[in-house]
């Protein structure tokens, strides 16, 4: 049975992962997302599903707790803010390079370095062009609301292990502490119905021994593996997901993600209300971009803008679906500090319409 | 016996030997290794300290087990 | 007696034990690795636990470890194989899980690791081969290389003044709780050989147990990153490092047992 809620982001997050049936989630504080394991510890979840909850010492420990309870075949998670996904990047190539499910939130805050507390997007970059290093990439869901990081997790999950590759998802301190209403999807069994035939739990008589690594010292063993990865993520691109406002006879179109995507819904009102024809483009996942969709949509446009809460990421995305056609521009306040309706507005008004 | 392929001639074995039994040979393996060989067959305890110390575990003991 | 009439099936007295895979290891001629290796797949044959055994490999002359030991396995980031461990356990509390790390890895990088997983007690096996240098890289120098001791980035000697004094890791984290059985082996002559192996038995008894973690330190020999041949090395080892890292028990049945507070405090804290 789903029921109706009214809580945090963060703690969204927490809820849907306990009735997703995850196995465990190792994790580390960090501001703005450290409900997400207050929640957890509180709830018990190893009273209600038997769900492992864990406080790791450092977020270097956590992703390397997933990398190896991933190995052997159990849905884990972790959370954490930008410095905290930073440390987190050479075991996030380790398992995208051992190919190992699993789901990573961040829950990003202004940068770079300690930066701020306060919510920004400009972890754009780190998220879909890799972050670790090595050739590779994550599947990047981006919500937009509470109920869709609840509804994201088991989304991300059920992608994570479709591909055997990790996934992520890519919020912000806005959503991560705002509450709405949210319908918490019922729970489900904490089983496991995928091909098990790689995991590490013990060699049985019936197999070789199964080996979880992403060292390959023969060059072109390592080839392969690169091309293998490579045609995984081009197939992911019928994962794409987006939502559409009011495209149908747009005349421009603003691309957005996020709490960026909730303020720009309010912007599209306006415009429209005073008789203009904007559009809204939000894509739901990062990585798989839409690119497929904006290119279609970039031919009925006369200008495109990317408005992101930060410096200018996702519009080199953005550029590359539109292969100038049109005008694309970017607007966005980067270091924690978050755009209004009215000074999205005033950028529209600039370079669209004025322009 | 010594698996002459696998033995990488780093004496070890040699050392270990209470009654002076292993010595390395004048020939190479494939490897381009001297492997030890049993120089004093007849001294052999079985003992089994050769094998035991053996990174490589290329020697296999054999004893006439008294009665 | 001919040597053929006593190679006979009835006859066997020791053989390699099948849990090691056919591949030829990759490890120097000498190389303590090697042992260690062998008498912890001899124990996990004998137990019957093969499988239900799970291995983490270092990063580190042993990150093929997994070409050898025939159990599943996992590789680690550099230092991170304990947190890899804990992951697996708390998901599988009742298999045998294991990392085996070498003395970079443990007490370099992965200190913090090292440290926190020992302090929660998981309830795992950790193998520790110290030989006081970093053999895949190129022999450079390691938490445990000893002062005054040569390595290609301590070539005039390890200087404690610049580089501080080797670090005891094992003496630490006996301190802790967390830590059940905890003891120092080496494996270069046969009869401490046929003790180490003892020391793993107990190790993954304690495991089964449930008693908390088990920490083995194996002092071994580096004969390329130290320059010298194998029984040189050993011979080294023996006059060197075996007199700064002492053989034997020093944690059972979660107590210490070697005072080595006192000897803490007999030395004194001046760095020379």
């Amino acid at each position: 049975m789903s029921e109706l809620a009214l809580m945090k982001g963060n703690e969204a997050i927490a809820e849907a992962a306990i009735r997703a049936g995850v196995d465990a989630y190792f994790g580390y504080p960090i501001t703005p997302q450290s409900e997400v394991l207050e929640y957890l510890t509180l709830q018990k979840p190893e009273e209600r599903t038997g769900m492992v909850v864990l406080q790791a010492e450092s977020e270097l420990a956590a992703i390397n707790m997933i990398y190896g309870a991933a190995g052997t075949g159990k849905k884990v998670m972790t959370t954490s803010s930008s410095p905290g996904i930073s440390l987190m990047q050479e075991g996030i190539s380790y398992i995208a390079g051992a190919e190992l499910p699993c789901l990573i939130v961040n829950v990003v805050r202004g940068g770079p370095g300690l930066g701020t507390i306060q919510p920004s997007q400009a972890d754009y970059f780190q998220a879909t062009k890799g972050g670790g290093h090595g050739d590779y990439h994550l599947i990047v869901l981006a919500p937009a609301s509470v109920q869709e990081m609840a509804d994201f997790v088991d989304l991300a999950f059920e992608l994570a292990f479709k591909y055997r590759n990790p996934a992520m998802i890519l919020s912000d301190g806005l959503i991560g502490q705002m509450m709405e209403k949210v319908e918490l999807p019922p729970q489900k069994p904490r089983v496991s119905e995928f091909d098990q035939s790689w995991v590490i739990t013990g060699k049985t008589p019936d197999r070789e021994r199964n080996i979880i690594t992403s060292l390959n010292l023969d060059p072109d063993l390592q080839y392969e593996h690169n091309m293998k990865l490579n045609e995984k993520y081009n197939r992911m691109s019928e994962e794409v997901r987006f939502e559409t406002i009011h495209c149908e006879d747009a005349e421009y179109l603003l691309v957005a993600y996020g709490s960026s995507a909730r303020i720009c819904q309010k912007v599209v009102d306006v415009a429209r209300g005073r008789g203009q024809k904007l559009g809204l483009l939000r894509p739901q996942t990062l990585f798989p971009f839409p690119t497929r969709e904006l290119a279609r949509l970039s031919r009925q446009m006369k200008g495109i803008m990317s408005v992101e809460l930060s410096n200018g990421q996702m519009v080199e995305d953005v550029k590359l679906a539109v292969n100038g056609r049109v005008p694309v521009y970017h607007f966005g306040m980067p270091g924690g500090k978050v755009h209004s309706p009215d000074d999205v507005m005033v950028a529209v008004d600039e370079n669209f319409i004025g322009g | 016996m010594v698996d002459v392929e696998r033995c990488k001639g780093c004496e070890v074995c040699v050392v270990n030997c209470p009654t002076d039994v292993i010595a390395m040979s004048e020939e190479v393996n494939k490897k381009g290794y001297h492997y030890a060989y049993m120089k004093n067959p007849d001294q052999c305890t079985g003992c089994t300290n050769c094998a035991v110390v053996c990174p490589d575990g290329v020697i296999t003991v054999y004893r006439v087990k008294q009665k | 007696m001919e040597v053929n009439e006593i190679i006979k099936e009835e006859n066997l007295v020791h053989r390699r034990t099948p849990l090691m895979t056919d591949a030829i290891l990759s490890y120097c001629p000498g190389c303590g690795h090697g042992t260690i290796h062998h008498l912890i797949m001899e124990v996990v044959e004998e137990m019957g636990i093969q499988q239900e055994t799970i291995g983490i490999s270092p990063v580190g002359c042993s990150v093929l470890a997994y070409d050898f030991m025939d159990v599943d396995f996992s590789e680690a980031a550099h230092g991170r194989a304990p947190a890899v461990a804990t992951g697996i356990k708390r998901l599988w509390p009742d298999k045998f899980v294991f990392t085996y790390q070498g003395d970079g890895d443990l007490a370099a990088i992965g200190t913090a690791e090292t440290i926190h997983t020992c302090n929660r007690g998981e309830n795992i096996t950790i193998f520790f081969v110290n030989n006081g240098i970093y053999g895949m890289t190129g022999g450079q120098m390691a938490p445990t290389t000893l002062e005054g001791m040569k390595s290609s980035t301590t070539p005039y000697g390890r200087d404690a003044m610049k580089m501080g004094p080797p670090f005891k890791v094992t003496e630490l984290v006996a301190q802790l709780p967390g830590t059940h059985y905890v003891t120092r082996q080496a494996v270069h002559k046969a009869g401490l050989v046929r003790k180490a192996k003892k020391a793993i038995r107990k190790a993954l008894e304690v495991q089964k147990a449930k008693k908390g973690l088990a920490f083995i330190e194996f002092v071994s020999n580096c004969n390329s990153g130290w320059k010298m041949t194998p029984n040189q090395a050993n011979q080294w080892m023996e006059e060197h490092m075996l007199p700064f890292y002492p053989l034997g028990d020093i944690k059972v049945e979660g107590k210490l047992v070697r005072d080595f507070c006192q000897e803490l405090m007999e030395q004194t804290t001046e760095v020379k």
